[in-house]
């Protein structure tokens, strides 16, 4: 029996407005937590998507380095891969997104959490396989979260922030790139998300001396803090095509330092 | 449009100085269809600490799946914790103008009643759909404007209890 319709008489309310307003202390009291609070790639691509059907591949990067030495710093690539797996999956790229499961893997090694994420790593490929592009997104998810847990598990919790900045910067880096090459006021007013660059700058602030000054991480909180102005507008304004353009270089420098090596964007060629 | 919806509805577009509908509104489509949900067996959970909170999430599980027949991806990430009356808690989401998105949260007894609502980062209620089933509730909105939102869950009826939520989109 359908569970909507046994449960009917027990719906009160649609379309409904609650009745109060928030204070300042009630909202100074919500909970921020990494694994709700910041959105994922996925969900970022899903709304730009509806703003035109951009064509992905041309945001995807050709290269990408898995030779990275330290950890924060393959924490962070490891997050920015995570969003190109995404960036395959809009694509529709197979073997893209099977080489991305391929270097998540290798990267998760460098953090010994690979036996973790190494079923993951096979279901990707499974789901490429077979296209299923809807499952490919939850997997990626699922295995980042995978990769997360187990490095709260070995204590290395700080790391976990950083992976969700790489994510999110690279999220941020391939849809400007689209968006500039085709400004609409409606897929710039997606780029305004000041409350998680101050959620990702505040944890990152959090962490220990020893990962907050190695030069990377210094760096990268820099150009976040960069990254946070350019998005900051009113709720009823939008970003405009030269802020786009100016908040792309921005988070494509900081993406550079985290890849290590110099990203030549677009890389890959346009598809007929 | 939640289907059945329209015929029950209690408060409908309520007029309320704190709705904030440029921000926000129900999704427009339709409610999905759940698929059958098998009768509970009798499980004895393990006795380990974590075991409520694992029973929580499968509760509000079970519920997004309902979603997820509709094209909802479900978010692996969620939050967990204890619901006491007269206490409501307030999590901090960034959702994306454009997208749908159903929040649900699910308590384990002896929760009895649990009701979420959505706010703005100016605090204002957003209009939304909303889904209860004692313990089980769900809330849908689809903002107009991308940015920080507050899920505000609280007990309704009950006693102190473990709860989960999580959201979905498309």
């Amino acid at each position: 029996m359908n569970v909507f319709s046994t449960t009917a008489l027990l719906l009160i309310g649609a379309l409904l407005p609650a009745s109060a307003k928030l204070s300042k202390e009630q909202m100074a009291t919500a909970v921020q937590t990494e694994s709700v609070t910041i959105p994922t790639p996925g969900e970022f691509f899903a709304a730009i998507d509806k703003m035109g059907r951009p064509n992905w591949t041309h945001a995807g990067r050709s290269q990408i380095n898995a030779d990275a030495s330290n950890r924060p710093q393959i924490a962070l690539n490891l997050g920015a891969l995570v969003a190109d797996g995404y960036l395959a999956v809009e694509a529709h790229d197979s073997q893209g997104v099977k080489n991305i499961g391929r270097d998540i893997v290798q990267l998760a090694k460098k953090l010994n959490v690979s036996e973790s994420v190494l079923a993951r790593g096979n279901s990707i490929n499974d789901f490429a396989e077979n296209n299923d592009w809807n499952a490919l997104k939850e997997e990626l998810e699922a295995t980042q979260n995978e990769v997360k847990l187990t490095l709260r598990d070995q204590k290395d919790d700080d790391l976990v922030i950083l992976i969700s900045l790489g994510a999110w910067l690279r999220g941020i880096q391939a849809s400007t790139q689209l968006i500039a090459k085709n400004f609409t006021p409606p897929a710039s007013k997606l780029f305004r998300q000041p409350a998680v660059a101050e959620y990702l700058i505040a944890q990152v602030d959090l962490l220990p001396e020893r990962i907050r000054k190695e030069e990377l991480v210094a760096k990268v909180r820099g150009q976040l803090g960069q990254v946070k102005v350019l998005i900051e507008v009113p709720p009823d304004q939008q970003l405009t095509a030269e802020q786009i353009s100016a908040l792309h270089e921005a988070v494509s420098a900081a993406i550079q330092d985290i890849s290590g090596k110099p990203l030549l964007l677009p890389i890959v060629a346009p598809t007929p | 449009m939640i289907r059945f919806a329209c015929l029950l509805v209690v408060g409908s577009l309520v007029g309320s100085p704190a709705l904030s509908a440029q921000n926000a509104t129900a999704p427009t489509s339709e409610a999905p269809k759940p698929t059958p949900t098998p009768a509970p067996t009798s499980v004895t959970p393990a006795p380990t600490p974590t075991a409520p909170l694992l029973t929580a999430r499968s509760l509000v599980l079970e519920l997004a799946g309902a979603f997820a027949n509709d094209g909802y991806k479900i978010r692996d990430g969620h939050w967990n914790g204890k619901l006491t009356p007269g206490k409501p808690q307030l999590i901090e989401v960034n959702l994306f103008a454009g997208n749908e998105y159903w929040i649900s949260a699910a308590g384990l007894p002896p929760a009895e009643k649990i009701v979420m609502k959505v706010f703005d980062e100016a605090g204002r209620a957003v209009e939304m759909q909303t889904y209860e089933d004692g313990s089980k509730c769900a809330v849908g909105i689809e903002p107009k404007v991308s940015g920080k939102y507050f899920v505000q869950i609280q007990l309704a009826k009950g006693d102190a209890a473990d709860f989960c939520l999580i959201y979905s989109y498309k």
